[in-house]
């Protein structure tokens, strides 16, 4: 149910190395956040994870299994994955880009079944959209799109959610709504979840691990208060933090930063 | 969902009625003066020594039959290549496939003149093929990214390339004239004995077509969103291909190569219903058919004995059609 093991894995686009040997393990029933800077391979390790790259090297396993042994539709029904951009073509209504999900349980020119038809219902729910359920993706907007293809991954009805920057190019309300979402998944229906994220406030308050990246490589890993600190922080974005306990809340918050000076 | 579902049973309702209407007309009405009353006769108690029956019989329902092929045909194999290449210029003739099969028959007749039928068919298969093959190693080899307006570059030039090699064989082998008669005629000569190899090839085309529009669709929603869910994304590409290969050469093999219908009959059925192919795709069947027989009949009528072709009737009458729903953005609410 959802243990990840990830052994030695390196991953490689074409000729360049972008992950080089990268061992870690994501718990069931967590949040588990990736952070990093730009080009760090946040989005490599996601992808090789969600077996949309392929590994040089190394294991990953999901529940005992690695995932290289898995059948396409089966991996498909244990984990989703939301890409960091889609395209959404024209004139596509929520319901039918959320009926999308059930892709991998769907057989031969079959129609959707009841069971299909109550996941899709119950993911707009979910994603508070049933109000737009008829109306089309591409006039939505941003954070209703984003909750549009969430949706579509709920639909896919698996255990484990995995997100690359779910909140790219949402203001503040948005990406705190897209949270909350994710958030409550995990609470209320103990979904593990992995995620890729650029804002360490966000990270730090939702996360149950998280875990640094540099260059390919794991800087740390831990529970927010161990990983937001200054010495992490410089380590892996080069910047010089402050960081606060959040005024009556158990989580840090990075404050304010400086870059540090290079010697 | 519902909503959708209740105007794609109308638009296949409106289609049906239309292309039944159109096809009993294109059989009824022609330069021929035959009555109602013949054709019943005609197509319920043959009479082959009738020369009004021959006429409905041999020449009007063949081809009547043959343009709704060409219509589906082309208008199915646009609307799966505008999705698997995410690229809303795609189709037959913008990516050198017509020309490819064009090609191909120029060959068989230059060098093979008494192939049988399925012989030219074949070899129209195999022209498609290799221009889809070509388009294929060109845009990949090089660089991955550019792949939508080099998809579109690389075809052109294909189409130009393979039409001249095409137009100097033709002239050197003298089979210029058999090759613009056969085109020319487009429709008009087809027999039953053609239709007895295309009709159920294109039956397996369009319902491979239909089968695929679920995975086509969700590899237009980008190729990882497709991976994510589950699909073997080689394998839908390379069964579209060939579904696309297949009805393409059908067509090219009918009338020569068309161009433009497969572009606009999808970009229409999605501005009626929007882009999910488990809809366009049908509706592109129905409608790119009507279409077609429409045009012919169209064609035979607009100057009488004389023949206009129906490329140019849908030219000049979807084009403006075309780019007034182009115009208006959006599918309707």
């Amino acid at each position: 149910m959802g243990n990840f093991t990830i052994e030695n894995v390196t991953v490689s686009y074409e000729k360049t190395e972008i992950i080089h040997q990268l061992s870690f393990e994501i718990n069931k029933g967590k949040i588990t956040t990736l952070i990093g800077p730009n080009g760090c391979g946040k989005s490599t390790m996601i992808k090789a994870i969600a077996r949309l790259l392929p590994i040089k090297a190394g294991t990953i396993v999901l529940d005992g299994q690695k995932i290289q042994q898995y059948p396409t539709k089966e991996l498909a029904k244990e984990l989703a994955i939301l890409p960091q951009s889609s395209t959404t073509p024209e004139g596509i209504s929520v319901s039918e880009l959320v009926s999308y999900g059930r892709f991998p349980y769907q057989k031969g020119f079959g129609s959707l079944t009841a069971e299909d038809k109550a996941k899709i219902t119950w993911a707009i729910e979910e994603t508070n959209l049933t109000e737009f359920a008829e109306q089309e993706v591409d006039k939505l907007s941003g954070g209703q799109k984003q909750r549009a293809f969430i949706a579509m991954a709920l639909a896919q009805d698996t255990d484990i959610l995995i997100l690359d920057e779910p909140t790219t190019y949402l203001d503040m309300a948005h990406q705190l709504e897209i949270l909350l979402l994710l958030q409550k998944l995990n609470q209320e229906e103990g979904r593990t979840i992995l995620m890729a994220l650029h804002d360490l406030n966000h990270a730090a308050r939702f996360s149950d691990t998280m875990l640094a990246m540099k260059s390919g490589q794991l800087i740390a890993l831990g529970s927010p208060q161990e990983m937001m600190t200054k010495e992490i922080l410089a380590q892996t974005f080069e910047i010089d933090a402050e960081i606060l306990l959040a005024p009556n809340k158990e989580y840090p918050i990075c404050l304010s930063y400086e870059l540090l000076e290079k010697e | 969902m519902k909503n959708k579902q209740k105007r794609f049973i109308f638009l296949l309702l409106v289609g049906f009625v239309g292309l039944l209407t159109a096809l009993t007309l294109s059989v009824v009405i022609g330069a021929a003066d035959i009555s109602f009353q013949t054709v019943i006769a005609a197509i319920f108690s043959y009479d082959a020594t009738e020369n009004t029956h021959q006429i409905i019989r041999n020449i009007r329902i063949p081809r009547v039959i043959g343009a709704c092929i060409v219509g589906a045909s082309l208008s199915v194999s646009g609307a799966l290549m505008q999705s698997v290449t995410q690229n809303p210029l795609a189709d037959s003739g913008l990516l050198g496939l017509n020309a490819g099969a064009a090609f191909m028959m120029t060959i068989s007749m230059s060098f093979f003149p008494s192939l049988p039928y399925i012989g030219i068919v074949s070899f129209c298969f195999l022209g498609a093929g290799l221009s889809a093959l070509l388009i294929y190693l060109i845009s990949t080899f090089n660089q991955k990214n550019a792949f939508p307006l080099k998809l579109i570059l690389v075809g052109s030039a294909v189409t130009v390339f393979l039409s001249s090699v095409s137009q100097i064989i033709a002239l050197m082998k003298n089979v210029g004239q058999d090759i613009a008669f056969w085109y020319v005629g487009g429709t008009a000569n087809i027999t039953w004995l053609q239709l007895k190899w295309l009709m159920p090839m294109t039956g397996v085309g369009l319902l491979g077509a239909i089968y695929l529009a679920r995975s086509v669709f969700l590899l237009s929603l980008g190729e990882e969103t497709a991976k994510g869910l589950g699909q073997n994304v080689p394998l839908v590409r390379m069964a579209t291909m060939i579904v696309v290969i297949l009805l393409t050469g059908i067509s090219v093999a009918i009338v020569g190569p068309i161009s433009f219908l497969g572009l606009m009959v999808p970009h229409m059925m999605r501005k009626l219903i929007g882009a999910d192919d488990r809809l366009v795709i049908p509706l592109s069947a129905l409608y790119g058919g009507l279409i077609v027989v429409l045009a012919d009949f169209g064609g035979r009528m607009l100057n009488p004995p004389f023949e206009t072709p129906f490329g140019a009737i849908i030219a000049v009458i979807g084009i403006p059609f075309f780019l007034y729903l182009t115009r208006k953005g959006g599918a309707a609410k």
